[in-house]
């Protein structure tokens, strides 16, 4: 497979097209917090909101977003929205670092499919050090959100 | 020397010609992701030739000195070589000498105005800089199609003189509102900022309405003339600007400078910006006394070797012959913009094909975003730039975040141009569209 082709996996295009978690949804009343994150080169924006479970020990109960951006960015979004419900936020915070790594290894890290799961179609983007950050524009804003979220 | 050009003088240029002169141009000549390479991006910056890099090191090799000071020989040197640049690349634009700043960019000159105002705001200057003090109900005016090096410096001093800032709105398709400047522009304004041609769009101003504009009511004219200099004449007496802006890196010259012109008695009467060594004659601990202008503005050891090959890089353009290089220039926008027009699902932004405009192209690819769409292209060895090309308030008035932009310089020929065409048209296919 060539570079380009690694880097837009079918995975990728499909999620850039069929977007999970598009549209903020209301929390009703849930533990929830929303991050808005930007991206200055580029002009990629994503607004989106985790909203946790009221348990003692909350879980993801849904990410949703609205943005605007590249396929990887969008695409990003869409398999976090997919993966996080049911998550601890502390397995929320290991899968983003795990992302995180991945995608900052500059290719030298070998995805864990059992651990990133789709997300692990990212792997390619290691290899374009200025698509990096466009894949972690919705994640870091999940990472901030679930973080207020849970205070 | 004229054998040290790969074209005679004053050469029309052709595909032919092009070929001949990218021989200066070594980077040209190289392969990227296993293609040659496609160099559309020298509207955000330009190559330098082998003449212009040999111009800086020879400078450094022989001459390197500290100019303005210093009576050895070296230092005499690199006075005549620093001060013989300025009036080169001043006389490029029918400037004299003494009505050019070196800056480090455009950026720089534009804030130096900017700034400069504010200190005469401040009653720094005197009687005579009081022409240029701005406060409340005073306006400055500026377009929503600046780059924003040419709305930011704007914004400031309105927030530190409590004047307010307005902008000329854009007709459909990008282009200034002409009608509505006339509204816009009021008794009330003090200077007037536009651009001469749009970095984005490559859209050319009616300079000549817009100093009339700001005449009729006393304004300062100020012209973003970064993507004009570098690719057309330009005679700033005759468009009658009171100042201008450009870039050397823009044209074939190396990154770090830049250049204000302004009108000599302006330039006098101004208050200076930044301060420091060089620009005084007499320093107590309390208060300095300014060199006459340009000096005035010039605080701190200057780039020296810059300025060399900047001038050696203006040698170049004259050596074609400015009018040739708009030709090409003009040939090359055309069959960018007819060729983009051409592909599905592709939208020419800015003025339509078959009309005036600057040798670029930017576009919006319906359902691929512009950053997806550059990378595809550099797979192909195609640079473009992607994203906003600092005009957000542009693309806001377009409906669109960001634009794909193809711009093309001296060393492009119409393959490159085809190739480009070509793969675009494969863009949407590749996305599943
Ligand atoms: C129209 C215009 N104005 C201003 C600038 C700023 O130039 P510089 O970054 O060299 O200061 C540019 C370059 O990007 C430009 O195209």
């Amino acid at each position: 497979m060539s570079a380009l082709d690694q880097l837009y996996q079918q995975i990728i295009l499909d999620h850039s097209k069929q977007r999970n978690g598009e549209g903020l949804q209301d929390a009703h009343g849930l533990p929830s917090a929303d991050n808005h994150q930007y991206n200055p080169t580029c002009g990629d924006e994503i607004n989106l909101r985790v909203t946790l479970t009221d348990e003692s020990e909350p879980k993801v109960k849904e990410i949703s977003w609205e943005g605007d951006g590249c396929s990887i960015s969008m695409a990003a979004a869409s398999v976090l929205s997919e993966m996080a419900p049911g998550m601890t936020t502390a397995e929320l915070q290991s899968l983003v670092d795990d992302f995180r790594e991945m995608l900052r290894s500059r290719g030298k890290i070998e995805p864990d499919e059992e651990v990133l799961g789709d997300a692990a179609a990212f792997a390619g983007v290691a290899k374009f050090v200025a698509r990096v950050k466009c894949a972690m524009l919705g994640w870091v804003a999940a990472e901030e959100a679930a973080k207020e979220a849970a205070l | 020397m004229s054998n040290k050009y790969s074209i005679p003088a004053n050469t029309e240029l052709t595909n032919e010609a092009v070929k001949a002169l990218r021989a200066d141009f070594p980077i040209l000549n190289q392969q990227v992701n296993d293609h040659d390479l496609v160099y559309l991006d020298s509207g955000a910056t330009s190559h330098n030739p082998l003449q212009v890099l040999d111009a800086e090191r020879e400078y450094y090799l022989y001459n390197n000195s500290a100019v303005h000071r210093g009576a050895h020989t070296l230092a005499v040197e690199a006075t005549d070589a620093f001060e013989d640049a300025r009036a080169t690349v001043a006389s490029f634009i029918g400037a004299r000498e003494n009505e050019l700043v070196w800056t480090s960019n455009a950026t720089e000159a534009l804030n130096l105005i900017a700034y400069s105002f504010g200190n005469a705001s401040q009653g720094l200057g005197g009687e005579a800089a009081r022409q240029f003090a701005l406060t409340e109900g005073d306006e400055i005016v500026t377009t929503e199609l600046e780059h924003h090096a040419n709305i930011i410096p704007w914004q400031i001093l309105a927030q530190r003189t409590g004047a307010t800032l307005k902008h000329i709105p854009l007709r459909e398709d990008g282009t200034i509102d002409y009608e509505a400047a006339e509204k816009v522009v009021t008794e009330r304004t003090k200077i007037l900022a536009f651009t001469h041609v749009s970095n984005v769009l490559g859209a050319i101003t009616d300079v000549d309405f817009m100093v009339k504009l700001a005449r009729k009511v006393g304004a300062f004219a100020v012209l973003d003339a970064c993507q004009s200099v570098p690719h057309m004449p330009v005679d700033v007496k005759a468009l009658d600007v009171d100042f201008a802006a450009f870039s050397a890196h823009k044209m074939l010259a190396p990154t770090g400078m830049g250049a204000l012109y302004g009108k000599n008695e302006l330039l006098e009467a101004m208050p200076a910006f930044l301060t420091g060594g060089s620009m005084i004659t007499k320093v107590t601990m309390t208060e300095a006394q300014w060199m006459p202008a340009p000096i005035k503005f010039e605080a701190g050891t200057q780039r020296i070797s810059q300025a060399v090959a900047w001038a050696e890089a203006v040698r170049y353009l004259q050596h074609i012959g400015m009018e040739n290089v708009h030709a090409w220039e003009s040939k090359l926008g055309a069959r960018l913009a007819e060729g983009v027009s051409s592909v599905e699902g592709v939208r020419l932004l800015g003025p339509a094909a078959g009309t005036e405009r600057a040798g670029m192209a930017a576009i919006h690819v319906d359902g691929v975003h512009p950053h997806d769409v550059g990378q595809l292209l550099d797979t192909q060895g195609i640079a473009v730039r992607v994203g906003h090309h600092c005009a957000q308030p542009l693309h806001r008035a377009l409906g669109i975040t960001a634009s794909t932009r193809a711009s093309a310089y001296i060393y492009n020929t119409t393959d490159d141009v085809d190739r480009f065409i070509e793969a675009l048209g494969g863009v949407r296919a590749y996305f599943g569209l």
